[in-house]
């Protein structure tokens, strides 16, 4: 009997996973074969997708972009067993390096398991960490164990987590709350969707154990709206623990009692703040408020409450099983265990990355990522979003570690790695963090809502090529006031991206401010085409194409652009079928 | 107020959340999901049925980027600009799509076909640049791409009628 597990995560929905699925079920009815198609979540190698295991008993065989057309071949396969039916889907040795290079406890079973079925998960250690803690372990002892692994808040700012369950288990008041921060809303971070996608008893098993923990009676999700798939299978999960008893009252037959929820977000970035978060669970704008009192005193309806992340939640149970001592002896002095990036921009091999804490930005960019995509040199990578920073190439030796990435102006952050070639301008990058963060602003202080506004201005002015001597400075000055001032982590960290790139790349900030010249080319306003007239071999189609009318000439002749009228969307050099456009 | 929505469409939900302190958020989202939007008279009747001032209900409704105040296209197209798609080209789709349907952020087409709204980030990163018309996700656009599938669905539109 076959078990094939065809990858559903929402990026393989997206690559067109649902059809191949179909594809396979029809295959296999056709061919009569004894072999049971289900659905897993992602595995991780977003490049690779739609990804389709098979297994014989143990014997693993991964097949790679599969397609529909391609059913009837896997099809075939599984009949005769001969392995050239599907030769040329197989995944390859260097493509397999991705998975094996890296170390797996928050994705564990992302990717192995049907994340629909609750009977799967418990046959993959689910809910068994919850069961030994309930009976067996008092919550003081639970806190001991997470304190001794050394695991720290996963969402960016590396709070010590036992700490936070601490706190909350000693505060009084009743009754109390357990919430999830599953509001990733930092562009160019799906690790947390992974994990609800691929495996979303791990992340309820780690709340209910925090419940225990911190004596909560209530547990609560706090999801993107814009996760559609992750929220389904997330309520279905609830419903099959609930129905087997795993939430609601006197579980595993104990005292301990714990109701379940999600509350969907509705789109906005300052909710990944804990105390906007609670606001907007409340029902309100998401505001911060003002700390202290932590969450952990005064939290959800004023009542302690404590929040972590969802990959802080799916290292739990894990901890409890194998030991914190275990988890701790990944990783450096600082940071335990392992992290879990999402690994894009122009990376070969993207996707979710799982790596003990210590490794260095190389191991992961070049080792697992199989380093760039295309011919173009590798410039920096950004790290932690909106709040983060832009590290350079000079520095992709930097140890994977709380402190050692706060060094480099950057932060761990939630764990989105964007990679960036030499096309990708640095002034650009700021400004694009800068318009994401004035528009998520929530507009409470004043340091981040009229600060983050002024910081967008000059970068797009820069941009514009209408850059000023002192605007460096100017920025500079700015964001250290709109860092000592602002309320919440937001404002605090949003100037991050601004100094990062004027501390690496200050001479591109030069070049467009003085010489008004964009060296990664990026920057329509300081870049002009022209057409090389040895190369053109007058085709008109950049004519035809212009959407001014700023190319003329004549058939069979160079072509000539008109930098007066031209507005620089470089469609010309995009139609261009001799490379004749040349773009400076 | 000109326009008249069918309240009674409310009533359900509201009769669930009334009594649930801190549901407003939840109510607005079943609210757009019975209207498709979020009209004047709306807003209105959730406010008194709440027992919320109708200016907190408003406030609230204009904080989350989720919520729309217009109605929206057929197909409703929200364009992806986390920093992945960025890096890999997220403004010439938006400027693609702009030529091919002149519309931008938060406009619709005139024929009501098409609606266009650029989102922070839809988290398939690895597949940027990326769209999601609704619902369903489309990865690794180039310009060629997403002229072939806006045709598409024009004629898939046009089968309808």
């Amino acid at each position: 009997m076959f078990k094939i597990m065809v990858g559903q995560g929402s990026c393989g929905i997206s690559a067109g996973a649902g059809k191949v699925y179909e594809a396979l079920q029809n295959a296999i009815a056709e061919k009569h074969v004894d072999a049971r198609v289900s659905v897993t979540g992602c595995i991780g190698m977003c490049f690779l997708e739609p990804i389709v295991d098979i297994y014989e008993d143990e014997k693993l065989t991964r097949l790679v972009c599969v397609q529909p057309q391609d059913a009837a071949a896997i099809g075939e396969f599984l009949q005769t067993g001969d392995e050239r039916a599907v030769a040329r889907l197989k995944i390859a040795d260097e493509d397999s390096a991705f998975l094996e290079k890296q170390t797996r406890i928050a994705l564990r079973n992302c990717g192995l398991i049907d994340p629909e079925s609750l009977e799967d998960a418990v046959a993959h250690k689910g809910y068994a960490a919850l069961r030994e803690a309930v009976t067996n372990r008092t919550p003081e002892q639970v806190i001991e164990e997470i304190k001794i692994s050394g695991l720290a808040g996963r969402g960016g700012a590396g709070f010590p987590t036992w700490f936070k369950w601490n706190a909350a288990r000693q505060s009084e008041g009743s009754p109390k709350y357990l919430i999830c921060n599953a509001d990733e809303g930092d562009p160019g971070a799906f690790m947390d969707r992974a994990v609800i996608e691929g495996d979303p008893h791990a992340l309820i098993e780690g709340m209910l154990i925090g419940a225990y923990a911190i004596g909560a009676q209530e547990a609560i999700v706090y999801v993107r709206a814009e996760y559609p798939l992750a929220i389904k299978r997330l309520e279905k999960a609830i419903a099959d623990a609930k129905a087997a008893g795993y939430i609601g009252a006197h579980i595993f037959g104990t005292d301990f009692s714990c109701d379940f929820r999600i509350k969907a977000g509705a789109g906005a970035f300052v909710c990944g703040e804990e105390t906007a978060l609670i606001e907007s669970l409340e029902g309100q704008r998401g505001m911060p408020r003002l700390k202290p009192p932590f969450p952990a005193q005064s939290g959800y309806w004023r009542k302690p409450s404590n929040i972590n992340n969802v990959e802080t939640f799916a290292n739990v149970a894990w901890i409890l099983q194998n030991g914190g001592a275990a988890f701790a002896a990944m990783g450096t002095e600082d940071s335990k265990g392992t992290k879990v990036f999402a690994l894009t921009g122009k990376i070969k091999r993207g996707g979710l990355v799982e790596i003990p804490m210590g490794k260095t930005l190389r191991d992961v960019v070049f080792d697992v990522g199989g380093g760039m995509r295309g011919e173009k040199n590798f410039k920096g990578v950004q790290l932690g979003g909106p709040s983060g920073g832009c590290v350079p190439a000079a520095l992709i030796d930097t140890v994977i570690d709380y402190k050692k990435l706060s060094a480099t102006g950057a932060i761990m952050g939630s764990g989105g790695m964007v990679i960036m070639d030499e096309s990708t301008c640095m002034v650009q990058m700021a400004k694009f963090f800068l318009e994401f963060t004035t528009k998520e602003s929530c507009g409470k202080c004043v340091a981040c809502r009229i600060g983050t506004k002024r910081l967008s201005e000059i970068l797009t002015r820069i941009c514009g090529g209408e850059g000023r001597e002192g605007d460096i400075e100017l920025l500079e000055e700015l964001c250290a006031r709109i860092k000592e001032n602002a309320l919440c982590g937001l404002g605090q960290t949003a100037p991050n991206p601004v100094l990062t790139t004027i501390r690496y790349f200050r001479d591109e900030y030069e070049a467009h401010i003085r010489e008004k010249r964009c060296p990664a080319g990026e920057c329509a306003a300081l870049v002009k085409y022209a057409i090389d007239p040895d190369k053109c071999r007058g085709c008109s189609l950049c004519s035809r194409k212009c959407p001014v009318g700023a190319i003329s000439g004549e058939a069979r002749m160079p072509f000539v652009i008109d930098d007066t009228a031209c507005i620089r969307c470089g469609q010309c050099a995009e139609v261009c079928r001799f490379g004749a456009v040349q773009k400076g | 107020m000109e326009q008249k929505s069918d309240l009674s469409r409310l009533e359900l939900v509201l009769a669930q959340y009334r009594d649930i302190p801190g549901s407003l958020i939840t109510v607005l989202q079943k609210a757009q999901a019975v209207y498709g939007y979020l009209p004047e008279d709306v807003l209105e009747y959730i406010a008194q049925s709440l027992n919320i001032p109708a200016a907190r209900v408003y406030g609230v409704a204009t904080f989350y980027t989720q919520f729309r105040f217009q109605p929206v296209g057929k197909y409703f197209i929200e364009l992806c600009k986390g920093t992945a798609c960025h890096v890999n080209g997220a403004d010439t789709i938006a400027r693609t799509i702009r030529e091919d349907l002149g519309i931008g952020d938060g406009e619709t087409t005139e024929d009501g076909l098409f609606s266009l709204k650029y989102v922070a980030c839809l988290g398939c990163c690895s597949l940027s640049p990326v769209m999601m018309i609704n619902g369903e996700t489309y990865g690794s656009l180039t310009s060629a791409k997403v002229r072939d599938i806006l045709s598409q669905k024009r004629k898939e539109a046009g089968a309808d009628v």
